[in-house]
């Protein structure tokens, strides 16, 4: 009896500490994320049938020299772009990332990712619930997932 | 582990008016990835606001590289405005920084 009151105890109070923790986690798309192939990564993020835009620019060097710090600059011209998700198409999970602007924000993000070997790189920009996307291919002399 | 973060906002696009409002930040975060014989540690999420209200929200994996810095622009803007970071990882950790755009 006291053992099972011990444990219905222990249990609310495992609920009542993770709460406020379940309430400052974010949405994260695991099955997108965790996704092996860049098929079923675009697939994870709604973007199974996307259109080449000019308009979707990539500035990337053509050889980064370290895998493990490679820099991208997105920058998206598409009218009412929301949404731009990156691919790297060779790493293990080929999802880097994904931004969505709201209230003003720009579709503008520079970051640096990490690049196991020469790949593709494939960006997706949402703009009006149509998807539009631009690859540019970056070579890599040192893999860095390993860091 | 993960440390402290450093952030610079300021206006961009020349003229009397800004055309944006460029977000410079850094976190200090191991972002280990499945590769490396360390537990997996990195940060999932990122929010950007601006005075308070969310502008960019980002989904990110291990495949940013450690210590990620992200430059984010935000249309408009003018001097004094808030604007805050903030981060969660898989572990649960979080940090955030506010700083009034310069």
């Amino acid at each position: 009896m006291n053992k099972i009151r011990r444990t219905l105890l222990g249990a609310t109070a495992a609920l009542l500490l993770f709460k406020p923790f379940a309430a400052l986690a974010a949405a994260w798309n695991k099955d997108a994320f965790a996704a092996k192939t860049p098929q079923d990564a675009l697939k994870g993020i709604g973007a199974g049938d996307v259109a080449a835009s000019k308009d979707l620019v990539i500035e990337a060097p053509q050889i980064a020299e370290n895998g493990a710090v490679v820099p991208i600059e997105i920058s998206s011209a598409i009218p009412g772009t929301t949404s731009i998700a990156v691919v790297i198409e060779k790493n293990p999970f080929p999802l880097a990332a994904q931004f969505d602007f709201e209230n003003g924000a720009l579709p503008y993000v520079k970051l640096n990712v990490k690049m196991n070997e020469t790949s593709d790189v494939r960006v997706v920009a949402t703009a009006g619930g149509r998807r539009y996307a631009a690859t540019k291919e970056i070579k890599v002399t040192i893999g860095g997932c390993g860091g | 582990m993960a440390g402290p973060m450093k952030m610079r906002a300021t206006l961009g696009g020349g003229g009397t008016a800004a055309a944006y409002t460029d977000v410079r930040v850094l976190m200090t975060h191991p972002m280990t990835t499945a590769q490396s014989n360390q537990p997996l540690h990195f940060i999932q999420n990122v929010t950007v606001k601006q005075n308070g209200k969310t502008m960019v929200e980002a989904q990110i994996s291990q495949a940013v590289s450690r210590n990620p810095v992200f430059t984010f622009r935000l249309k408009g803007g003018a001097k004094g405005d808030k604007i805050e970071v903030s981060w969660l990882d898989n572990k649960g950790e979080t940090n955030s920084i506010e700083t009034a755009v310069a």
